[in-house]
């Protein structure tokens, strides 16, 4: 199953960026075209609109700090471990060597490691707050991701903060063996042992969510959200294709179908995720609603 | 009854096979044939000695999956006594795949869950091989559950090659059952000795494969992805899983260097299937000896080591100044 290959496809039709010259003579970075609706944007616009398409809603991928700020209060995010970052501890060499795909995602994202985790407040209520991202190495779960996480409920639950977690994983890193399957436990137990605290976990799953984050601590959420669009699964769909041997239905593992079959609570759109999220909060923390509206003069 | 011959072992197996068919000759009629003979003889038990004493880490991988070798309902026949088995999820139906009982192992009551394969293609069928549907998870967990209640001692016991992939098994939230067994069982205030006698296939096998002593065979493997899917995302190649293997650190004694496995069974020269009942019973003596240990233990400090057991699996780098 190539799932990462299948994604890569899948990336690239949904996700383009015009960068450098492209083919239809946009200048490098300022315009970008949606995958949906075919339309050429102005990058500015596109920003404004947290990356989704004005005219269809098609949500462009975002990258990890991008997803935390547009979540928690405007320069509130301050980021924990920071340094922490993926060795090789297996020297794990096959078809390419470990470290040159490690080398190569830190160049392209600037990231020391797929997640980006820290403490920050939304709408005044504090939050341990992470935000995984696709472009270092598929957002695979190796023993740095499983130990971020892992401090992330830790800290989160030694300070009183919710956690509010935006996923998206290609699943367990393939790189660190069995390492990585380990992570997949590590991480359920800190979350399992967060939850006992009482605190709330909201999980917002974003495109796209698979295997072994997926069936760990990403599900594990008091509140499951899915942005529109998402697909989230288990196995990958090649994998299921070559198992049932027939083709898949429309909309198979979108966020959508989630809804439908009772495993997530809602999707929604990128626009209103931070005013729910902080609404699932209030109630979760027990805040005190806000004022409402005064009745006027005559209205029963 | 004709034997299950593994890729590896043909050479040896051909030469066997002509050994045989030596000895079936009148030795009165050819007498030069008795030095020929002793010396296949010597040949055929250099051969085997070599070959299974080196065995690489995709031949394991081979051994584990032996149509022969010893499966969970063995180990539940040869050791324990009393065995009343559970079956349903409560929600949905009753995963054959994997198996949970009440049992008894020598004078201690425990709950046994464990992945089940079946011994003939008919009953592989009905099992699905071993790779459990949500339900299997679901009642996996429904067994964890009640033994933290009712303060059993959990064995489990790991062989598939992992979660089924099918398009119900995505529909019926495959993830969330695999999830939430692991949350679960971080968390049970019983001991929980673990022994992957086969195949470790990822999520599927980690669901119910973590807890306070990991027991594994010599020749089972435990892994995040299978060899061969892990070939062809590398190589495009599933006939590439030999170098996968050898590259993904799986083997009983990868774990036991990782620290991530506590001791080794060891199997008879060829693998388990070679002589069933041995390994079995010393399995048994293992896991009868780790519940002595651990049943000193009161829950809150089984807890407390098992989540540090668990955090301290996973090596990385950290910047200091940070
Ligand atoms: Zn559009």
């Amino acid at each position: 199953m190539p799932i990462n290959d299948w994604f890569k496809q899948r990336e690239t039709r949904r996700y383009t960026v015009t960068s450098g010259a492209s083919s239809d003579g946009l200048p490098d970075g300022v315009w970008r075209r949606c995958p949906e609706c075919k339309r050429t944007l102005y990058q500015g616009e596109v920003a404004r609109t947290l990356s989704v398409c004005p005219h269809c809603g098609h949500h462009f991928e975002l990258i990890a700090r991008d997803r935390i700020e547009a979540l928690a209060d405007e320069g509130s995010f301050v980021e924990a471990d920071a340094g922490v970052t993926s060795g090789d501890p297996l020297r794990f060499c096959a078809a390419k060597p470990y470290t040159e795909s490690l080398e190569k995602a830190r160049a392209s994202s600037g990231l020391a490691e797929a997640v980006v985790t820290g403490r920050a407040t939304i709408e005044g209520l504090p939050v341990a707050i992470g935000a995984m991202d696709f472009r270092f190495v598929g957002a695979s779960m190796g023993s740095a991701v499983g130990e971020k996480v892992a401090r992330l409920f830790e800290l989160a639950l030694a300070e009183r903060r919710a956690v509010v977690l935006i996923i998206a994983s290609g699943g367990a890193r393939m790189q660190e063996g069995v390492l990585s399957l380990m992570q997949m436990a590590k991480t359920a137990a800190a979350a399992e042992r967060f939850s006992a605290g009482g605190l709330p976990f909201v999980s917002i799953l974003v495109h796209p969510t698979f295997g072994g984050v997926t069936a760990s601590f990403a599900v594990l959420a008091d509140v499951i959200f899915a942005e529109p669009g998402a697909t989230v699964g288990f196995a990958g769909p090649r994998l299921v294709e070559q198992t049932i041997r027939r083709s898949l239905p429309k909309g198979f593992q979108s966020a959508e179908s989630l809804v439908e079959h009772g495993m997530i609570d809602d999707v929604v759109p990128r626009g209103e995720l931070r005013e729910r999220v902080t609404t699932v909060l209030a109630y979760l923390m027990h805040r005190a609603p806000a004022a409402p509206a005064a009745f006027s003069e005559g209205e029963v | 009854m004709a034997r299950f011959v593994m890729e590896f072992e043909r050479p040896l197996v051909e030469l066997e096979e002509k050994l045989a068919d030596l000895k079936k000759i009148d030795l009165a009629a050819m007498p030069d044939l008795a030095a020929e003979i002793t010396d296949l003889e010597n040949e055929v038990e250099r051969l085997r000695q070599t070959m299974y004493q080196a065995l690489s880490p995709w031949e394991k991988v081979q051994v584990s999956r032996h149509p022969e070798r010893p499966k969970t309902p063995d180990y539940l026949e040869q050791l324990f006594t009393d065995v009343v088995e559970l079956r349903g999820d409560r929600a949905f139906g009753d995963d054959e795949a994997i198996v949970t009982a009440l049992a008894t192992l020598g004078d201690r009551r425990v709950m046994v869950i464990g992945h089940r394969k079946g011994r003939t293609t008919k009953e592989n069928v009905k099992r699905n091989f071993g790779s459990p549907h949500p339900e299997g998870f679901r009642k996996a967990e429904r067994a964890m559950r009640l033994a933290a209640k009712f303060r059993l001692p959990v064995v489990t016991f790991l062989d598939t090659a992992g979660a089924a992939p099918g398009l119900e098994d995505e529909e019926r939230g495959q993830a969330w059952a695999i999830a939430n067994c692991l949350a679960t069982l971080s968390a049970l205030p019983v001991p929980v000795v673990v022994v992957a006698i086969g195949e470790g296939g990822s999520g599927g096998a980690l669901a119910i494969g973590f807890g306070d002593r990991l027991i594994m065979l010599e020749n089972a493997y435990y892994s995040v992805i299978s060899p061969e899917m892990c070939a062809v995302i590398l190589y495009k190649d599933a006939a590439r899983a030999a170098e996968s293997a050898a590259a993904l650190s799986l083997t009983a004694q990868d774990l036991l260097g990782l620290g991530i496995a506590d001791e080794i069974v060891a199997e008879p020269l060829g693998g388990a299937h070679r002589d069933a009942e041995a390994v079995v019973a010393a399995a048994g003596e293992r896991i009868a000896a780790a519940l002595a240990e651990l049943g000193g233990l009161d829950a809150a400090a089984l807890v407390e080591r098992r989540y540090e057991r668990l955090r301290a699996i996973g090596e990385f780098v950290e910047a200091t100044g940070t």
